[in-house]
C-alpha cells in the first residue's frame, strides 16, 4: 500500500475543507471497501479524510412519513432499524444478503453507495481494464466474464455494480443528498451511478469534493410489500449473479403501481422501468408477469459466459412479482 | 513392472503377518472422544504459528510475481523501490546469491528433499509461469516491503505458453508410473466387452483447477547462525522434507539445519512440499545478515503454491441385464509442468473397487506453463471417485437398478487390480449403516419425484474409498523414572488431531495416565517421520512407537535382572504387559512392577529407545482400503437452479477409530470440502495470460456455513487384523465420492447430469 495522509474531519465544513486541499483525496467512511482496494494498489489516494466522526449516523423520520438515512449509519443498524423493517423490509432484506456480518457492523451507508466493482480484471493489476486504467481495453470482454453486465454495457466496460443495498434504494425512489463547494445537490438513485459508456473510470455522478450525507426515502406505503431475492455462486458472502428488488401496489387484483431493479446486470442497479410500465393496470396473471420481465430483458447483449443472467433475470422478476401478487392476494 | 519389484512382491506374499496387537481390545483412551490438547491454547490464542515468532532484530519481506507466463525477464528497474525509507535489501536474479537446484519430492515418500518444483527461482532470469516470484523485497516492516514490492518495475521478453488444457489433450503422454503404480491396467478386451455389453454408460468427466486455501496462508521465518546454523520456523507438513531441501539447495550440513513446527492451520497437501517461498526467506535472511519472516498473503498462496490438477477423465461401464460388470474402463488425462513430476492418480479407485470381468485403466499427463500442480486432499481419490461413482449412478439408471444394490453386485472378492486378498473390506456393511440412517429406502426411484414449492428435492449415493498408506518412520520412545515418558517424532500437527492421538496410543501402549505423556513433534531434529501425507501419519507413527517400547520392555526387563530382587527377574518379554505404569506379568497381573520402581533400583533418570520402521510389505500381500458410503439429499430451485445440500450422512470403514471426536472432524472436513468441490469452488485461469483471476477468499468460493448441512458420520469401527492396532489413517477419505454423491443427488432431484464441476446454477437452469 502506498503511503498516504491520514486526516479526521471533526465537522462538515472541514471535511470539505479538506478533501478540497488534496486532488487525490478520499473519503474515509467503514474502509471496507477503500482500504481492500488501496492493499491491492487499485485505489492509490494521497490523502484520506476520515468522516467517522460527523453526525450522521442517525436514521430519522421526516415530515412527509419518509425516513433520512444518515450516510454514516452502519449497514448493521439500517438493517436492524425498526422503521426500516416496518415500511421498506426489501432494503434489511438486501443489506443482510450483502457481505458478512463484520463488514455490515464496518460499512456504512454512503460508502456502499461507492462500492467499486468486482470484476476480476479490474482487480488484477497487470490485466487491461479501462475502469482502473482509462485507454487500455478490456480485458473481461473475452476472458471470465459470467459475473458480467448484460444490461447498458459498452465496449469500453462490461462490469457490473456490486451492492446490494442500491438495488432495493432504486426500488424505493431514494434520494442522495450531497454537499459540496458548489453548495448542496439531491441526486435521485437511479441517476447517482452511471453506465459505462466511455467513461468507465467513473462509477457515479458525485463531484470529487462532494460528501455524501444521506439517501432520503420518500413514503412509499406499497413498500411494506416489498422484497429482495439473491441469487449467487454460494450461500453467503458472494456477490450477486442476479438479484431483484420489487414492491407491487394491488388492489383488487390490478396493479396500480410496481417498482422493480435488478442487480448484478449492469454498470449500476439497474431500475427496470420497461416492466413497471408494461404491468402497470394490468390484472397479473402469468403471461402478463412473464411478458413484463421478458421486455424489459429484450435489450440484454450476452456475453460468452453470462448469456444465462439474462433468462435469470427474467426468471426472477417474474419470481418476485409472483410471490407478492400472490402474498397480496391472500391477505 | 521391474524384476526387483516382482521379487519384493513375491516374497511379501509369504511373509507371515504381523502377530496381534497386544493392544487389540484396549480400551483405557484408545477409542476414547479425548479432546484435543491443544484445544484451549489454539483458541484463546496461546499457539504461536510460523509467522507469530517476534525474534529480535526481525525484518519483513515481500514478493513480485511475474505477470507473464514464459519468457525471460528483460530488465528490473529497482530505483524507485529502493529509495524508500526502510528497504534494506532488493533480490532479484541479478544479485541473488547461488543456490542449488531445489531436490524434488518424492511422491511416494521418503526424504532427500521436497521441493515441489526443480525450478530455481531468483537463481535464473527465465520464467516459467505467471506469478513467478521475481523479486523478493525486504524491508522493517511487512507494510514497506509490500509497497517497495509494489514499485519493481519488471519488463519481459515474453514466448509462447501452453497454457490451454483442452487444447493440449491430444499432446498429453503416459507417465512412467503413477505413485509407483503402473500407468495402463489391462485385462482382457474391455472396449470390445462394452461394445458387445446390453447395458452401458461412456461419458466424459471434468474437473477444474483447484486451489489450496487452509487458514492459516504459508509462513516461513528464517534465522541464520553464522554462515552455518540455520533455524526455521515453517508452515509445513514435513518438517524433515523442508530441512532435507534447505541443507541442499543451501549446502549445508543436514544436522546444522532445523525446521520448527509446532503448529500448522491446515495443509490439505499445500504444505506437503516445500514451496519457493521457503529458499527464498533463507536466502533473504543470509543476504541481509537478520532473521527474516515472509509471510505470503492470500494472492501470494494462490500465485506460487500450487493447487489441483485440471482432469478430463472417461468412464466406461458395460453390464449385463443383471448388473453384473462386464467392462470397466477408466481413462483421462491430468496436467503437470515441466518442473514437477506429479502425474494425479485419478484411476486409484478403479483399480480396486469393482469386480469387471474386463478392466482398462490408463493415464496420460501434458505440460503446462503453470505453477506446479500438487497434492490436494485425496489427491486422485476425489476426482476420481466423481467421475467413477457418477458413472455407476448413470449405470444404474439404465438398468432401473438401486444404485446401492448396483455397487453391491460388483463387490469384488480379490483385489481387482493385483488379484491379493483385501486385508479389511467392508463397504457393504457401510452401505447398510448409512441407508438405514439416511432413510434411504423411501427414496424415489424416479428422477423429479420430490417437490416442495419450487424446489426440487433428490438424493444420491457414492462410494468413498482411500486407500492405507504407511511410511517408514522412526519415533524414541523415553520413559523416565519419576513415571513419566516423552514420545518424541518429527511428525505433524496440522489440526487433525495427531498429538492428541499419539498421546492417547503412546498412554494406553505404556500402561501410563495420559497426562503422564508427553508427544513431541514438528521439530526436524526429532527422530525422522515422513510428510503428514497420504493419511498414512497416524498408523505409521504407531508402529513405530510400538517398536520403540519393544526395545525399552527388553531393556527394562534386562534392568530388573541386573539389579536382582524384581518380581520380573525370571520374565521373558513376550510374557509381560504395559498396565498400572509399570510392567506386569500377562498370567497375573499382580505380579510386576512400576517403571519407577525399576529404574530407581537400577539408579537411571530413565531409558530410552529410537525405532525405525521398515516398508509396508504388508500392502504388497494385501489389498488395504478405507471404503465408505456417502448420501446426500439435494434441493435445487426449479427456477434458478440454486443448489441447497439438506441433508448428509457419511458411514465409512476406516479400521479402528482411535478417537472418535477427532475423527468426525476429519470426516465432516473432508465432506465440506466435498461440497465445496461439488458446487462451489473453481481457480478461474485465464488461458490467455497464464494468471489466475479469482486469487481471494471473496472470488474463489469455498462453501461457508450457510451451504453445509448438518453432516452425519458414522464408522463401522471395525479393526484391520493387518494394519497397526487395526487402525488406518482417515484424514481423506471423507472427501472422496462426496462430489458424485452431490451429482447423483442433483440428477435426482432434477433429472439434470452435471458432468462438469463445479455444479453451478448456469449449468442447471
Amino acid at each position: 500500500m502506498k503511503n498516504f495522509q491520514y486526516n479526521s474531519a471533526a465537522n462538515q465544513p472541514m471535511a470539505l475543507s479538506l478533501i478540497s486541499q488534496d486532488d487525490n483525496a478520499k473519503f474515509l467512511g467503514g474502509g471496507t471497501n477503500l482500504i481492500d482496494l488501496m492493499r491491492e494498489n487499485i485505489e492509490q489516494p494521497d490523502a484520506l479524510v476520515d468522516i467517522t466522526r460527523l453526525p450522521l449516523d442517525t436514521v430519522t423520520e421526516l415530515p412527509d412519513g419518509g425516513l433520512r438515512i444518515g450516510a454514516l449509519v452502519r449497514n448493521s443498524h439500517l438493517a436492524g432499524n425498526v422503521l426500516v423493517r416496518e415500511r421498506y423490509p426489501l432494503l434489511s432484506q438486501a443489506i443482510l444478503m450483502g457481505a458478512s456480518a463484520q463488514l455490515r457492523n464496518m460499512a456504512t451507508t454512503g460508502g456502499n453507495l461507492m462500492q467499486r466493482t468486482r470484476c476480476h480484471y479490474f482487480y488484477d493489476g497487470a490485466a487491461r481494464c479501462n475502469k482502473r486504467r482509462p485507454g487500455t481495453g478490456c480485458d473481461a470482454i473475452g476472458g471470465f466474464n459470467r459475473i458480467h453486465a448484460v444490461l447498458g454495457t459498452s465496449c469500453e466496460c462490461i462490469a457490473t455494480h456490486p451492492s446490494d443495498m442500491c438495488v432495493a434504494l432504486a426500488v424505493l425512489d431514494a434520494i442522495v443528498q450531497v454537499t459540496g463547494k458548489g453548495g448542496e445537490r439531491a441526486i435521485p438513485l437511479v441517476d447517482f451511478h452511471r453506465l459505462p459508456g466511455d467513461t468507465p473510470q467513473l462509477d457515479t455522478n458525485l463531484r470529487p469534493d462532494e460528501l455524501i450525507t444521506s439517501v432520503d426515502l420518500p413514503l412509499m406505503p406499497f413498500a411494506r410489500r416489498s422484497l429482495y431475492r439473491k441469487v449467487r455462486d454460494r450461500a453467503s458472502y458472494a456477490f450477486a449473479l442476479v438479484s431483484v428488488a420489487a414492491a407491487v401496489d394491488l388492489q383488487d387484483g390490478v396493479i396500480q403501481n410496481a417498482r422493480i431493479a435488478l442487480g448484478g446486470v449492469a454498470h449500476k442497479p439497474w431500475r427496470a422501468i420497461t416492466a413497471e410500465q408494461y404491468l402497470i393496470g394490468k390484472h397479473p396473471d402469468d403471461q402478463t408477469i412473464a411478458k413484463a420481465a421478458e421486455l424489459e430483458l429484450e435489450p440484454a447483449i450476452p456475453f460468452a459466459n453470462n448469456g444465462f443472467k439474462i433468462e435469470l433475470a427474467r426468471r426472477m422478476i417474474a419470481g418476485a412479482i409472483s410471490t407478492l401478487v400472490r402474498e397480496g392476494t391472500h391477505r | 513392472m521391474s524384476i526387483v519389484t516382482k521379487i519384493v512382491q513375491a516374497v511379501a506374499k509369504v511373509l507371515p503377518d504381523r502377530g496381534r496387537d497386544e493392544l487389540a481390545g484396549a480400551h483405557t483412551y484408545i477409542g476414547k472422544p479425548v479432546d484435543r490438547l491443544e484445544g484451549r491454547e489454539k483458541v484463546t490464542g496461546g499457539t504461536k504459528f510460523s509467522a507469530e515468532y517476534a525474534l529480535p532484530n526481525l525484518a519483513h519481506a515481500a514478493l513480485v510475481y511475474s505477470t507473464i507466463a514464459k519468457g525471460s525477464i528483460q530488465a528490473i528497474d529497482i530505483s524507485d523501490a529502493e529509495k524508500l525509507v526502510g528497504v534494506i535489501a532488493i533480490i532479484t536474479h541479478e544479485n541473488a546469491p547461488r543456490m542449488k537446484d531445489p531436490p524434488l519430492t518424492n511422491p511416494s515418500g521418503g526424504s532427500g528433499g521436497s521441493a515441489a518444483s526443480t525450478i530455481n527461482v531468483l537463481n535464473t532470469g527465465k520464467i516459467h509461469w505467471n506469478g513467478q516470484p521475481v523479486a523478493i523485497v525486504v524491508a522493517d516492516t511487512l507494510d514497506r516491503a509490500e509497497h517497495a514490492a509494489s514499485l519493481v518495475k519488471v519488463s519481459y521478453e515474453p514466448q509462447p505458453a501452453l497454457l490451454s488444457f483442452h487444447a493440449e489433450i491430444p499432446n498429453a503422454k503416459p507417465p512412467k508410473n503413477i505413485m509407483g503404480e503402473d500407468t495402463l491396467v489391462k485385462r482382457g478386451d474391455a472396449e470390445a466387452a462394452l461394445e458387445n455389453a446390453g447395458f452401458k454408460v461412456d461419458e466424459s468427466y471434468e474437473t477444474p483447477r483447484y486451489n489450496h486455501n487452509a487458514i492459516e496462508p504459508h509462513a516461513t521465518t528464517a534465522v541464520w547462525e553464522g554462515d552455518e546454523t540455520l533455524t526455521v520456523y515453517d508452515a509445513t507438513q514435513f518438517v524433515r522434507g523442508v530441512s532435507d531441501t534447505l541443507a541442499i539447495m543451501f549446502s549445508l550440513k543436514p544436522e546444522n539445519v532445523r525446521v520448527l513446527a509446532p503448529y500448522v492451520g491446515g495443509g490439505f497437501g499445500g504444505k506437503g512440499s516445500t514451496w519457493s517461498h521457503v529458499q527464498l526467506c533463507v536466502m533473504a535472511a543470509k543476504t541481509v545478515g537478520r532473521p527474516v519472516r515472509l509471510a505470503l498473503s492470500r494472492e501470494g498462496v494462490f500465485r506460487i503454491v500450487g493447487g489441483r490438477t485440471p482432469s478430463q477423465q472417461r468412464v466406461a461401464l458395460g453390464a449385463d441385464e443383471t448388473g453384473r460388470l462386464i467392462s470397466l474402463i477408466h481413462t483421462g488425462v491430468t496436467a503437470k509442468t515441466p518442473g514437477n513430476d506429479f502425474a494425479e492418480q485419478f484411476s486409484f479407485p478403479a483399480r480396486h473397487l469393482y469386480a469387471a470381468d474386463q478392466l482398462l485403466i490408463h493415464q496420460t499427463v501434458m505440460d503446462l506453463d503453470t505453477v506446479a500442480n500438487t497434492f490436494m486432499r485425496a489427491p486422485g481419490e476425489s476426482i476420481g471417485t466423481f467421475a467413477l461413482e457418477s458413472a455407476m449412478d448413470e449405470l444404474a439408471c439404465k438398468l432401473k437398478m438401486d444404485p446401492i444394490e448396483l455397487r453391491l453386485k460388483n463387490e469384488p472378492a480379490l483385489d481387482p487390480q493385483k488379484g491379493t486378498p483385501f486385508s479389511s473390506r467392508h463397504l457393504r456393511e457401510a452401505y447398510q449403516l448409512g441407508a438405514d440412517r439416511f432413510g434411504w429406502k423411501s427414496r424415489a426411484a424416479t428422477v423429479r419425484a420430490n417437490r416442495e414449492g419450487d424446489w426440487l428435492i433428490g438424493q444420491g449415493v457414492a462410494t468413498a474409498y482411500y486407500p492405507v498408506y504407511r511410511l517408514p518412520t522412526s519415533a524414541k520412545v523415553r520413559i523416565n523414572a519419576d513415571g513419566t515418558a516423552i514420545v518424541q517424532s518429527s511428525a505433524q500437527e496440522m489440526g487433525m488431531g495427531t498429538a492428541t492421538a499419539q498421546t492417547q496410543h503412546a498412554a494406553e501402549r505404556l500402561g501410563l495416565p495420559m497426562e503422564k505423556v508427553r508427544f513431541e513433534y514438528g521439530d526436524s531434529h526429532l527422530p525422522p517421520a515422513n510428510q503428514a501425507g497420504g493419511s498414512s501419519q497416524t498408523i505409521s507413527l504407531i508402529l513405530a512407537v510400538e517398536a520403540a517400547f519393544e526395545k525399552l520392555k527388553k531393556e527394562l526387563l534386562h534392568l530388573a535382572k541386573k539389579t536382582g530382587g524384581s518380581p520380573l527377574a525370571d520374565s521373558h518379554p513376550d510374557d509381560i504387559q504395559a498396565m498400572n505404569a509399570g510392567l506386569f506379568r500377562k498370567d497375573d497381573d499382580d505380579v510386576g512392577e512400576t517403571y519407577s520402581a525399576i529404574l530407581t533400583r537400577a539408579q537411571k533418570s530413565g531409558v530410552e529407545a529410537v525405532a525405525t520402521t521398515g516398508q509396508p510389505l504388508e500392502s504388497l500381500k494385501y489389498s488395504m482400503h478405507s471404503y465408505g458410503a456417502q448420501f446426500c439429499e439435494a434441493r435445487v430451485h426449479a427456477q434458478t437452479g440454486e443448489v441447497h445440500i439438506a441433508r448428509w450422512v457419511g458411514a465409512f470403514d476406516a479400521g479402528r477409530i482411535l478417537n472418535p471426536k477427532t475423527a468426525r472432524s476429519q470426516f465432516c472436513g473432508g465432506i465440506i470440502m466435498g461440497i465445496g468441490m461439488a458446487l462451489t469452488e473453481e481457480t478461474l485461469f485465464d488461458e490467455r495470460s497464464g494468471s489466475l483471476m479469482n486469487p481471494s477468499l471473496a472470488e474463489y468460493h469455498l462453501p461457508v456455513n450457510a451451504d453445509i448441512p448438518n453432516i452425519e458420520t458414522y464408522f463401522l469401527d471395525i479393526p484391520d487384523p493387518i494394519s497397526p492396532l487395526g487402525a488406518h489413517g482417515i484424514g481423506e477419505i471423507g472427501i472422496t465420492g462426496a462430489a458424485a454423491a452431490v451429482a447423483n443427488a442433483v440428477y435426482h432431484a432434477t433429472g439434470k447430469r452435471i458432468r462438469e464441476l463445479p455444479i453451478t446454477l448456469d449449468k442447471l437452469m
